[in-house]
């Protein structure tokens, strides 16, 4: 058994370490919860924390593994909160099973969001430069406004749609119901998602960006990262691979967005839940977490998610302590002074070895 | 990589030490206090209304403590920030649980309103929100409005015009990316087809371009509006009032409650205010006892004058105290206890408060009567 372990590829059990963090994590919370230890903010936080470790994967995909920057990723997440969330309001009576319905919207969210994005990267992602930031963040605010002024009902005739007023829609006022309310967005969305659910999609999402990026096609990826002349020269096509990893990015956002919105009843489209404020946050637990690191992105979601709400008892004050503690943790995690330090105490520990950079786990 | 790994493990740590945490603060309620939560932004943008809701309730609680409390037990109180948005206002919901509430004033805005009226419908507690008003916040029996609902406003704007014959060419200017804007707006619209009056023109804005409206004036100046309604808040609506000026343009100018708390702007010259009408169930300069005693007791704990959403949260504990003293419950009792006793009986009880005279129906909706006013001499006039 030793053996095993010790001849297994080294990314490979990097890999089983991560999953088996989650899977022990995930254990940890199940007993605390089943055994009513844990407190009502504790279990409300689960599933937030699944949907922005699911995103900063994704992110970090793009961020980190292509090494374009991208603005936009709650736009993604909108898509594919908005489209799922539809597809639940439009087929929740017809589907027998929650679990079945969930994968459909899952399907469809993440279909969508995917599809933004390949449209997207068409044309950005040609070009040289930081053209996939700016355009990406101009998405996501273009895709809130829209949503803010569209309409969609139903009734008996089937469908309708309105843009910018409400009035116009031409819905039996009895018997329609809303679909997409404008600002009001979608409500009453079945609550389908739970904490299992969401580490299930987290584990697929870490399979899926591990065994990307460890393939043949991973490696043309971070080629063209590393040196995009040098890419070029030996035939790798950059605007494929770019185009590739983008849209499972955007995808993998997408799949983010689903599950967030079957965890509140109402689902509306705020800078602050899927504009430019969401992106950033989004792009600060990347960053934190490590650049390529997908470990990482999830250790340090789970850590900055939590924090501001654990720090409640501070009141307002909590604020000040979170940009604290943001500024320590870059400080600690890319100072060259901070990176030595580390690695002497790590060497003093029994087991410590020397760190080692520029590796994906 | 070993740091990583570490990292792993000190994460499990962190969940789990979070949840112990969590735990301790959590079984704490003692039995001889009723304890009232508070959700609503108190930073962020929206930042102004969560802390005027919370300022009034708390002058409100320490009244009634003072007063000898309800049914002879004291009240805490207890806000928790949501910064206007429906996922933090989830979180600071269940750490209110956590803490041991029994009945929720909140939310004080529409979307993160909307997701905690679900929450409270799962456990039975009673909710009453100070200011979110659309109609979704109140599908659930168990939750009740201190404010107008949207629809009632839009219909109510556009009655108020048609029948006092204020204008004949209207022109709208208003917030898509606002539920409360944009909820006012479709319904005076569709009120409007009834009424004396036309609408020449519809502009709407977004939060993100909120500092510039020339366009929009321009366009009703040139439809010929004679009266522009604003179904929006005062922020924007301060700035509206300075643009049109710059331009020579002076129409009347109608807003509904949100415009309330233009006139204690800091750097807003309140003479452009001059001449504008809104509908407003408060206003602070009003000379009946409670108001002025209450005003009083905000400017000097808080120096400022407090506004209407203010007002709503003050009547908003008067309303929970009516509701418990007529049903006799005592701190001991759970929150679905509490919430089975209050709900059927907030239909039956009226509270005179500062906002007017309240009484509610089956739906959750409050009845009072609007008051439009008129901005004469930098002070709210009844028109």
């Amino acid at each position: 058994m030793k053996n095993f372990f010790t001849n297994m590829k080294k990314s490979t059990k990097n890999h089983l370490i991560t999953y088996a963090g989650i899977i022990v994590a995930y254990a940890i919370m199940q007993i605390l919860c089943g055994t009513g230890v844990a407190s009502n903010l504790i279990k409300g936080l689960l599933v937030p924390i699944c949907v922005y470790s699911i995103v900063a994967i994704g992110l970090n995909l793009c961020v980190g593994i292509l090494g374009e920057l991208s603005l936009g990723h709650a736009g993604f997440m909108c898509i594919g909160a908005f489209t799922g969330a539809l597809a639940t309001k439009l087929l929740y009576d017809y589907i027998p099973s929650k679990i079945l319905m969930f994968l459909i919207a899952l399907v469809i969210g993440t279909f969508f969001a995917a599809l933004f994005g390949f449209l997207i990267g068409i044309p950005v992602l040609r070009l040289k430069g930081d053209y996939l930031a700016i355009v990406t963040l101009a998405f996501g605010q273009i895709i809130i406004n829209i949503i803010n002024v569209l309409y969609i009902g139903k009734d008996e005739a089937g469908l309708h749609f309105a843009f910018s007023n409400p009035n116009a829609i031409n819905m039996n006022e009895e018997t329609g119901v809303w679909l997409i309310n404008g600002a009001k967005g979608i409500t009453k969305i079945p609550s389908i998602s739970n904490f299992t659910i969401g580490v299930i999609l987290l584990i697929v999402s870490l399979f899926i960006v591990y065994h990307l990026v460890d393939s043949r096609t991973g490696r043309a990826i971070m080629a063209i990262r590393d040196n995009r002349i040098a890419a070029e020269s030996v035939g790798i096509n950059i605007t494929k691979y770019k185009m590739l990893a983008f849209t499972i990015s955007a995808a993998i956002a997408g799949a983010g967005g689903v599950l967030y919105s079957h965890n509140l009843s109402t689902l509306t489209a705020t800078t602050n839940n899927f504009g430019y404020n969401m992106s950033i946050m989004i792009l600060v637990y990347v960053v934190l977490g490590g650049m390529g690191s997908f470990r990482g992105s999830i250790i340090a979601t789970v850590i900055l998610y939590m924090l501001p709400e654990l720090l409640r008892g501070l009141s307002d004050y909590r604020m000040l302590f979170y940009a604290i503690i943001l500024i320590g943790l870059m400080l600690f995690n890319w100072s060259p002074k901070a990176i030595v330090w580390r690695q002497k105490v790590l060497s003093l520990l029994p087991f410590g070895k020397k760190g080692e950079k520029g590796k994906v786990e | 990589m070993k740091f990583k790994k570490l990292m792993s493990m000190a994460l499990v740590g962190v969940m789990t030490l979070a949840t112990v945490a969590g735990c301790t603060s959590g079984q704490s309620s003692n039995k001889d206090t009723f304890k009232i939560g508070g959700i609503g932004p108190l930073t962020g943008p929206a930042a102004i209304y969560g802390t005027n809701v919370m300022n009034a309730a708390q002058i409100a609680v320490d009244e009634i403590n003072a007063a000898g409390g309800i049914n002879g037990y004291q009240i805490e109180f207890k806000a928790q920030d949501d910064t206007h948005d429906a996922e933090k206002a989830i979180n600071a919901y269940n750490s209110l649980k956590d803490w041991g509430m029994q009945v929720l004033l909140g939310t004080v805005t529409t979307t993160p309103c909307v997701a905690v009226a679900e929450k409270t419908a799962e456990d039975g507690m009673f909710q009453i929100t100070p200011s979110a008003s659309s109609t979704d916040v109140i599908v659930n029996d168990n939750t009740f409005q201190v404010c107008f609902t949207d629809p009632n406003q839009g219909t109510a704007s556009a009655q108020y015009i048609g029948m006092n014959e204020i204008a004949t060419k209207v022109a709208i200017i208003y917030n898509s990316s606002d539920v409360y804007s944009s909820g006012i707006e479709a319904t005076f619209e569709k009120e409007a087809a009834n009424q004396g009056f036309e609408i020449v023109s519809i502009e709407a804005f977004t939060d993100d371009t909120a500092t510039d409206f020339s366009t929009q004036l321009q366009k009703a100046q040139s439809a010929g509006a004679d009266l522009v309604f604003l179904p929006i808040y005062y922020t924007p609506a301060s700035i509206i009032l300075k643009q049109a000026n710059d331009i020579g343009y002076a129409p009347v100018f109608f807003g509904v409650d949100g415009m309330d708390g233009i006139l204690t702007m800091d750097n807003f010259d309140t003479s452009l205010a001059e001449g504008v009408i809104l509908l407003t169930p408060f206003a602070a300069d009003a000379d009946d006892e409670k108001t002025q005693k209450f005003v009083a007791e905000y400017q000097k704990r808080y120096g400022e004058i407090p506004n209407q959403f203010a007002a709503d949260a003050y009547d908003g504990i008067y309303a929970i105290k009516e509701a418990m003293e007529k049903t006799g419950c005592t701190p001991d009792m759970s929150v679905k206890e509490i919430g089975e006793k209050i709900i059927p009986i907030m239909t039956q009880i009226k509270v005179d408060g500062i906002t007017g005279e309240m009484t509610w129906n089956a739906n959750g909706e409050v009845s009072k009567t609007p008051k439009a006013v008129i901005i004469k001499n930098g002070a709210y006039v009844a028109y």
